[in-house]
């Protein structure tokens, strides 16, 4: 019953949202649609964050492995809401655990990416055969085109650098985009359809 | 016909404004396509697709985390419920959590949307429910973080450094976490198995996973491994189109290089 119900949604408006890209009157009643959207959205995020803090709490009062982590996880999950209660401007508490916390937190995470990438360039490199020699040379190539001292190696590799991103870059970064999209609205159509339910939940 | 302003009075109202004409074609030849390919199926032909190492390669790595006693990890990115490929995730979890629940492996998938840790929760369950062991489905493995990019990149290798997953699955939308969460998997020695419809982030997949399934890969992997005759068929309609779309472009190319004319400005 629940299954068939959510076929029935999906259907209902999936064919909406189809017909209004197609047809511009049902503009009013796509941006109803969209503030439903958001009221279910801020739902289910309500729900997630409970569900998230009710699994810490459990951990923590069980003090079962890395109970430490869940309980950073609660204080931080309450510090922000409360700190907000006092209000959100420049010289707020809210404001200062945001940008001496969590931005800091943030870039430091992201900053993990150069060492990541270095290593991953290390691994994807090595000539083991020839499409990861052909691999090696064109990132060799483009590495060099994009530094200074690889104009000061040789003048032309800046050229031969945007060619390679340019000509054989777009051509395959293409041809994946365009399978990419035919598969997105073969996909869309099947949900719509109900030929693809994994989704769907439990049948009841 | 000409386009038509949103809000403009009713009396000036057209059905399709002319700047989505060829988009609108697009989309029949699609619907077309796929609603050719059913009628084919419902009179009796069966289609078939060329195998995805990737895909095959899911059971392998469910195999070896079980042999080893060890998780299977899943993710499916930074990717809402709205983006086609986060539906495609859902397929393969579907897949995924059946296996892992008939071997008895754990399951764990950290999420960075609420929508989709839901959607999530009951398509674990009901994958171990068919499975036949609805107690292999834990809600506490299968959960929402944070909708912070970074914030869920941390949990989400803070967790594979944890619980040392023996196959790691990535499917689905990824940004910048990406390659972080990869190389924390390669770290763990676990199999790498990864989709995705983000073209600047398949570099990152292609060196840092065991197997990577590119572009519209990712849409046919969970037909590929559930056998469903009804998704394999569209997918053979999805190769038709792009056979077709190869046509029109060896076309435009041709008549661009040898008369001028260019067709993608009549497009």
């Amino acid at each position: 019953m629940t299954r068939r119900l959510v076929f029935w949604i999906t259907l209902s408006f999936g064919l909406f949202m189809i017909f209004q890209f197609f047809i511009p009157v049902f503009n009013g009643a796509y941006r109803k649609v969209l503030d439903w959207m958001q009221v279910i959205y801020l739902s289910s995020l309500l729900v997630g964050v409970i569900a998230l803090g009710l699994q810490h709490l459990k951990k923590v009062s069980g003090q079962s492995p890395g109970w430490a982590y869940s309980l950073v996880t609660i204080i931080g999950l309450l510090a922000m809401p409360v700190a907000s209660i006092w209000g959100t401007g420049e010289n707020s508490a809210f404001f200062w655990l945001f940008n001496n916390l969590q931005v800091p937190m943030q870039s430091t995470v992201f900053s993990l990416l150069a060492f990541f990438v270095a290593s991953a360039a290390f691994r994807g490199f090595r000539a083991r055969s020839l499409p990861a020699f052909l691999l090696l040379i064109s990132a060799a190539i483009v590495m060099l085109g994009r530094v200074p001292i690889g104009t000061k190696l040789y003048f032309d590799f800046p050229t031969w650098a945007q060619t390679l991103l340019d000509v054989p870059g777009v051509a395959a970064r293409r041809g994946i985009l365009i399978g990419i999209g035919l598969g997105s609205v073969a996909t869309s159509l099947r949900v719509i359809l109900g030929i693809e339910r994994g989704f769907f939940g439990r049948k009841t | 016909m000409a386009a038509i302003a949103y809000g403009q009075p009713m009396n000036t109202f057209i059905w399709l404004p002319a700047e989505k004409v060829p988009v609108f074609i697009a989309f029949l030849c699609v619907a077309a396509a796929l609603l050719g390919v059913f009628f084919l199926k419902r009179r009796g032909k069966s289609f078939k697709i060329r195998t995805l190492p990737g895909a095959l390669a899911i059971e392998e790595a469910i195999g070896r985390a079980t042999e080893m006693g060890k998780p299977v990890f899943f993710t499916s990115g930074t990717g809402e419920i709205d983006r086609m490929a986060t539906l495609a995730a859902l397929s393969v979890l579907g897949e995924v959590a059946y296996k892992t629940a008939q071997y008895g492996t754990p399951l764990f998938y950290p999420n960075n949307d609420p929508v989709v840790a839901s959607v999530a929760q009951e398509v674990a369950a009901e994958a171990a429910s068919k499975a036949g062991h609805p107690e292999a489905y834990k809600p506490e493995n299968v959960f929402f973080v944070t909708k912070s990019q970074f914030g869920y990149t941390a949990h989400a290798s803070g967790l594979m450094e944890r619980i040392k997953p023996a196959a790691t699955l990535y499917f689905g939308t990824f940004e910048g976490e990406s390659l972080i969460l990869a190389e924390t998997g390669f770290a763990q020695g676990a199999i790498q198995i990864a989709a995705t419809d983000s073209t600047i982030q398949l570099a990152f997949f292609l060196v840092a996973c065991d197997y990577t399934l590119i572009g519209e890969e990712l849409f046919a992997a969970g037909g590929s491994l559930s056998g469903d005759q009804e998704v394999l068929s569209s997918i053979v309609a999805q190769d038709w189109l792009k056979a077709a779309v190869i046509l029109l472009l060896l076309i435009g190319a041709f008549l661009v290089t040898f008369t001028g004319f260019n067709l993608a400005s009549h497009l």
